[in-house]
């Protein structure tokens, strides 16, 4: 499938697929901008994203063409490397690019009929400039090898994303103090990651990451790299949503338009959470950050604290939408937790939890646009009965639920499972125990959810839910069956996971 | 105009803005040389249209510049910068490698001088329209809620 879709598209376009994938969205979201109608600017999002897609493919394809992962070196404005922004392609980065454009792309067909619901037809074209603006910034900052074009690119994808949650003002009010305190905590955020970099600068003098692996490895004992490492961890941490730090999220995913909350909810949180990686691994290097500092003992104890208090959270949410934002916090915590064990098996279960979680969380948020289309609000009572007046959606949303409980055959249950295995091999079995109870809640939270939906009445038999429009179905059963084919046969993805993590462990200075 | 407390406001005025103007263009052509640039030359570009709306008030303002106008302005100022990148890499060079624009032989600095100073226009036209965009968003913004209704 990768192989024949890469050979289908020119060498000519090919050569240039890490610049292509970030320009033709960027070029496309002023004149999306330009359009007099939304339908247009829609089907300009859809074809920008499909081409990065593409683009996605080829690039996934390039990297394994090597046995081990190729490293794609792109030199914008034909710059050396080391004096330019470089665009530096290796298996995670290819991971990441190819998970954010197909959630994109399938992100923007989906969307005409809820932004058609719950945005003003004046403003369309602009919300479709916005969306392109945010997935370029997105798909730049897990394809960039510049630390301070990462924070750019960050920044470019922050700003257009507080703008589209705001939107959601024309539904409910309320998005707009979430749009706020999400400014307001994202640009802290920015800010302290751009401090970061800039002691990183000063004490090596290169922006370039491979550079500044190399660089540091002289400078450890600096404090000017300690301080800096601190406020990179932290910065990328709030825009991860990592444990203490995620208070931005709930707000923000409940309230922005429903299309908004499922493109941020499976991709925004990720990329963050892969410029971490990329930080902790790549940049620092193993020895610094886990062995020099106590860094271990940060990320293991707040991944656990967020999976259960969050989930604990969201077992007491009236709102679904809230219900699923306390839970993505708590998965941002399994992947942290495997993370933290440091080693290439427990990398590769974080970042396998992660493209699955993007799976889940995207079918699930999609289901529920589909449940916005006909009642405003998506509390635990509109939710009744759904089951019987839209069997095909719900089905959907059921396979994301039990998926995010992790039962087996599902994608949930395979990075569960490849997380455990991790940990007991680390000999962590207490924390084996946590993942396990954590578990019990996401039982607890998405049965309630379920039941709702298929064991009780309509709570208001005259207001009948119709089935989601097919411009809704179809992506959502994408997704969906991806999380089962994910379940079933995860060779694909948790190859790519494997060879990501391998990537930042073999490739590490290189 | 009898009683009018800003006639020398606004004779003043009058007077600065075609300078400010003038002097943004010269930030932004001389930016080659010497500290400045498009960024810099579209934040006073922008600054003479606030001025002029602080002093005139913003409906004449935008009547003369529309908002649609300044939107139109920073979009095409992002489209040129995007353009050159594409113009690059139509003509066989890395995406917004000035040297590929003309196909130069090495050590010819045509493409390296066109190239920065469109880029720098699309930055000007870009920052320009956005500052009058913002703007116009806060001082056009209609109260929510009628005064009679406090």
């Amino acid at each position: 499938m990768i192989e024949l879709i890469s050979s289908m598209v020119p060498d000519a376009l090919a050569a240039h697929a890490p610049a292509l994938l970030i320009a033709i969205p960027m070029l496309m979201a002023p004149i999306a901008a330009f359009m007099p109608s939304g339908r247009i600017a829609w089907i300009l999002s859809i074809l920008a994203t499909g081409f990065s897609l593409v683009m996605a493919i080829v690039l996934v394809s390039q990297v394994q063409s090597i046995e081990g992962g190729a490293v794609i070196s792109y030199a914008m404005g034909g710059w050396r490397p080391d004096a330019g922004i470089e665009f530096r392609i290796d298996a995670l980065n290819s991971m990441i690019l190819l998970l954010v454009s197909t959630i994109g792309f399938l992100a923007a067909i989906f969307s005409w009929p809820t932004v058609l619901a719950e945005i003003r037809e004046a403003k369309t074209a602009m919300f479709y400039s916005a969306y392109l603006v945010c997935f370029t910034g997105l798909a730049g900052v897990a394809s960039t090898g510049d630390a301070f074009n990462l924070f750019v690119f960050l920044e470019i994808s922050s700003i257009a994303t507080y703008v589209l949650v705001a939107l959601g003002a024309s539904r409910d009010r309320r998005a707009l103090p979430a749009a706020g305190n999400y400014l307001l905590l994202g640009t802290i955020g920015a800010s302290f990651f751009v401090v970061g970099v800039g002691f990183l600068y000063a004490a090596t003098g290169t922006l370039n990451m491979a550079e500044l692996a190399i660089r540091l490895e002289a400078v450890q004992d600096n404090k000017a790299v300690l301080a800096g490492y601190a406020f990179i961890v932290v910065g990328l941490g709030i825009k991860a949503a990592m444990f203490p730090l995620h208070q931005w999220l709930p707000n923000a995913y409940a309230y922005s338009p429903s299309f908004v909350t499922m493109f941020l909810a499976a991709t925004a949180t990720k990329v963050a959470l892969y410029a971490l990686v990329r930080f902790l691994f790549t940049v620092f290097g193993l020895e610094f950050a886990f062995e020099g500092s106590t860094l271990i003992w940060i990320l293991m104890p707040m991944g656990i604290a967020a999976m259960i208090a969050c989930s604990f959270q969201a077992v007491f949410q009236t709102d679904v939408r809230r219900t699923l934002a306390y839970s993505s916090v708590a998965q941002v915590g399994y992947m942290l937790l495997g993370i933290s064990i440091g080693t290439a098996a427990g990398v590769s279960a974080g970042l396998f939890h992660l493209v699955n979680h993007a799976l889940i969380k995207g079918a699930l948020f999609m289901a529920l646009a589909g449940v916005v289309l006909t009642y405003q609000g998506t509390s635990l009572q509109d939710m009744r009965g759904l089951g019987r007046s839209s069997p095909w959606t719900m089905t959907a949303f059921a396979i994301g639920a039990v998926s995010l409980i992790g039962v087996p055959l599902t994608a949930g249950f395979q990075s569960k499972y490849v997380l455990v295995t991790a940990l007991f091999e680390h000999g962590w079995w207490w924390a084996v125990a946590v993942v396990m109870f954590s578990s019990l809640l996401a039982v607890v939270y998405m049965g309630r959810i379920l039941e709702a939906v298929f064991f009780r009445a309509p709570t208001n038999p005259n207001k009948r839910h119709k089935e989601a429009p097919l411009l809704i179905l179809i992506p959502l059963w994408i997704l969906a069956l991806a999380n089962i084919w994910v379940g079933v046969q995860g060779g694909f993805v948790a190859g790519l996971a494997d060879g990501a993590a391998a990537s930042l462990f073999i490739g590490g200075a290189s | 105009m009898k009683g009018d407390h800003h006639v020398i406001l606004r004779v003043v005025a009058k007077a600065l803005i075609p300078i400010i103007a003038l002097y943004g263009f010269y930030v932004h052509f001389h930016g080659e040389y010497s500290p400045g640039g498009g960024f810099q030359a579209g934040v006073i570009l922008a600054v003479c249209v606030i001025l002029y709306s602080l002093i005139f008030g913003i409906a004449p303002t935008m009547r003369a510049i529309t908002p649609g106008f300044a939107r139109f302005i920073a979009g095409l100022g992002f489209i040129i910068y995007v353009g050159v990148g594409f113009w690059a890499l139509a003509m066989g060079g890395n995406f917004l490698d000035y040297d590929a624009l003309f196909r130069e032989e090495p050590g010819g600095h045509l493409g390296q001088h066109t190239g920065i100073i469109v880029i720098e226009i699309g930055v000007l036209f870009a920052v320009a329209g956005s500052m009058v965009t913002i703007f116009y968003a806060f001082a056009g913004r209609v109260s929510e809620i009628r005064d009679e209704d406090w």
